[in-house]
């Protein structure tokens, strides 16, 4: 596709990292300097990074409408301790003069929030001190994690370093059946190539199941990158993303495309016509098998929501699975929307109301339970299937508690049987 | 200077909420981290760590979460370097970033056992395993990520170097 001002055939990845390094090519484990067009910070990684920024001596951060942070993880404040953290960031924000500083209100979870008010586009270089920071590679952007003390110096400079990564290119052929998602396309990825299978490098997205994927399945794809070990995800750009990112974005030119004769470290050619819905089990992400093939797992706790998958479209899934239905006595079913404008819509849909008839506890956006912070904390001995994107020991509470991660549908419908459920159990007329 | 202590064993994929809870994220005062390190992955460690004790782990050390509390967990528990055969990119990054050695060494992480003494080198790259008399070789810190583990971290190797150049 485009190749204009490129010297070299180069990946989408690459292509992105030149442009923001002011170069012409780069080549993967060159180190780089590069341009960053947002930086991200939240309440848990931004009060290490506003110490270590002051500490640099920088009196101003490079731009106060590219510095975003936004209090999501342990907001409402669960403790004292969190309410100080988040004053930290506040006061941090409002002495800044920040653009866009996110707070208990118009707060979401960061990576629910940023695409949806148009923060990052296509082709924008992204970092932020959050590890799922590569979420934003579904709307074909070069987005990954760092620390806080990273964060720190990209704040003063607007810049950061960087290797440029191998690529690794995932195609999926075929188009998946019902109750099939972005999910479960990454889970049954990274139950293949395992927690270290793109170990530092980028993964692309591609082929037929990815170009039937809407942009939100594609952010949940990219979101999980980093469960693999890699520095990025990304899906480049296409009719879906230009159309996605008209409403929104603030800068949507940035339509790159890997060349026909990019290298790759290695392609993966997956058929996924046939794939079912499929459940992570404790405790690695990549612990993966077809729901189907789970024995009889009893929960006690159901999550739908997060960075993953509390998007609207998640909330549709979870409700068509729901209606009509009761959640099972034994189970909590808590539902976290993942922006206040989620929320909203939700309500204007009726999912809100669904969940609600089911037995459902419906949250104010927040990360909340996904890393144990508060919302949703498991007991020991206690089981959970959960939306979200880990399932280490002890990630969601109690060290002898239990994580297992599917998509929403398979979330709901387990809810609602007490076990861990394919949703075709639930919804019969599914075709 | 070798740093030189006692083996704390790990094994593959030893994750930041193995390394530090979330549930301890809401302070950064690194010595309230410290007192909770390791606290899921092995509950007797904070107690029983001592200052240049070893860190050895498995394959992907460190994934999981950016959180740079994992890397000042350890260093404020006394860790005096990190020894695996590969590490997740963020926890490696953070580490240097805030001082605390890291080493990229297969035979090592392999040929160590709990409670062995070792003493690491980052000149050199050198690990010595005192106990059982065994060398390895890992690849030696570059000189300017010496300089940053020996100023305490990047911000303080920054504030270093701005200095130099206001004397210049």
């Amino acid at each position: 596709m485009e190749r204009t001002g490129f010297l070299l055939p180069m990946t989408v990845t690459e292509k992105i990292i030149a442009r923001h390094a002011g170069r012409d090519a780069v080549a993967p484990g060159e180190l780089v300097n590069v341009r960053c067009d947002v930086v991200l910070g939240n309440d848990i990684t931004a009060p290490l990074a506003i110490a270590e920024f002051e500490r640099t001596g920088a009196a101003r951060v490079f731009d106060p409408d590219r510095v975003v942070l936004v209090n999501d993880h342990f907001v409402p404040n669960k403790d004292i301790k969190s309410a100080e953290q988040a004053k930290t960031v506040r006061d941090f924000a409002r002495a800044q003069g920040l653009t866009h500083f996110y707070d208990v209100g118009n707060m979401g979870v960061e990576h629910c929030l940023l695409p949806e008010q148009g923060l990052v586009g296509p082709g924008d270089l992204v970092i932020g001190a959050d590890s799922h920071t590569c979420t934003y590679g579904g709307i074909g952007a070069f987005a990954s994690g760092v620390g806080s003390t990273d964060l720190a110096a990209a704040m003063a400079l607007g810049e950061t370093w960087l290797k440029v990564p191998e690529s690794v290119k995932f195609v999926y052929h075929g188009r998946p059946g019902p109750f099939v998602g972005g999910k479960d396309l990454i889970l049954y990825t990274i139950g293949t190539i395992g927690v270290d299978g793109a170990l530092y490098r980028a993964m692309e997205f591609t082929g037929e199941a990815i170009a039937a994927l809407s942009v939100e399945g594609r952010l949940t794809m990219c979101n999980m990158a980093v469960e693999a070990g890699a520095k990025n995800g990304i899906v480049a750009p296409d009719d879906t993303t230009r159309r996605w990112a008209r409403e929104r974005c603030q800068r949507p030119d940035g339509y790159l495309a890997s060349d026909p004769d990019a290298v790759y470290a290695r392609v993966y050619e997956f058929d996924v016509a046939g794939l079912e819905p499929q459940v992570a089990f404790p405790h690695l992400p990549s612990n993966v098998r077809p729901v189907r093939e789970a024995a009889d797992v009893r929960i006690d706790q159901a999550v739908i929501g997060s960075c993953t998958n509390g998007r609207i479209e998640d909330l549709r899934l979870a409700a068509g699975v729901l209606a009509g239905h009761r959640v099972h006595r034994d189970v909590r079913l808590i539902v976290i929307p993942g922006t206040p404008a989620v929320y909203r819509q939700a309500m204007d849909e009726g999912l809100v109301a669904v969940f609600l008839a089911a037995g459902a506890a419906v949250s104010t956006p927040t990360c909340g339970p996904c890393l144990g912070g508060h919302m949703g904390i498991l007991a020991r001995g206690e089981r959970a299937v959960a939306t979200t994107n880990r399932n280490f020991v002890g990630r969601m509470g109690h060290p002898e508690s239990e994580v297992y991660l599917a998509n929403p549908a398979v979330a709901a419908a387990s809810a609602v049987l007490g076990r861990l459920a394919d949703p075709r159990e639930v919804v019969s007329d599914a075709h | 200077m070798p740093i030189e202590g006692r083996a704390w064993c790990f094994g593959d994929n030893l994750d930041t909420d193995g390394i530090i809870p979330a549930r301890y994220l809401n302070t950064s005062d690194p010595r309230e981290l410290a007192a909770h390190a390791m606290e899921d992955a092995d509950p007797t460690f904070a107690a029983g760590v001592s200052p240049g004790d070893v860190v050895v782990a498995g394959r992907n050390c460190g994934c999981g979460s950016s959180r740079e509390h994992a890397p000042l967990a350890l260093k404020a528990a006394g860790v005096g370097a990190v020894i695996a055969p590969s590490f997740a990119r963020i926890f490696y990054r953070n580490s240097f970033n805030i001082g605390l050695p890291i080493l990229e060494c297969a035979e090592a992480a392999a040929g160590i056992e709990a409670g062995d003494r070792v003493r690491v080198d980052l000149e050199s790259g050198l690990i010595v395993n005192l106990t059982k008399g065994r060398e390895y070789r890992a690849q030696p810190v570059p000189p300017f990520m010496q300089r940053i583990i020996a100023c305490g971290g990047l911000i303080n190797y920054v504030r270093e170097r701005m200095e130099g150049k206001d004397k210049t």
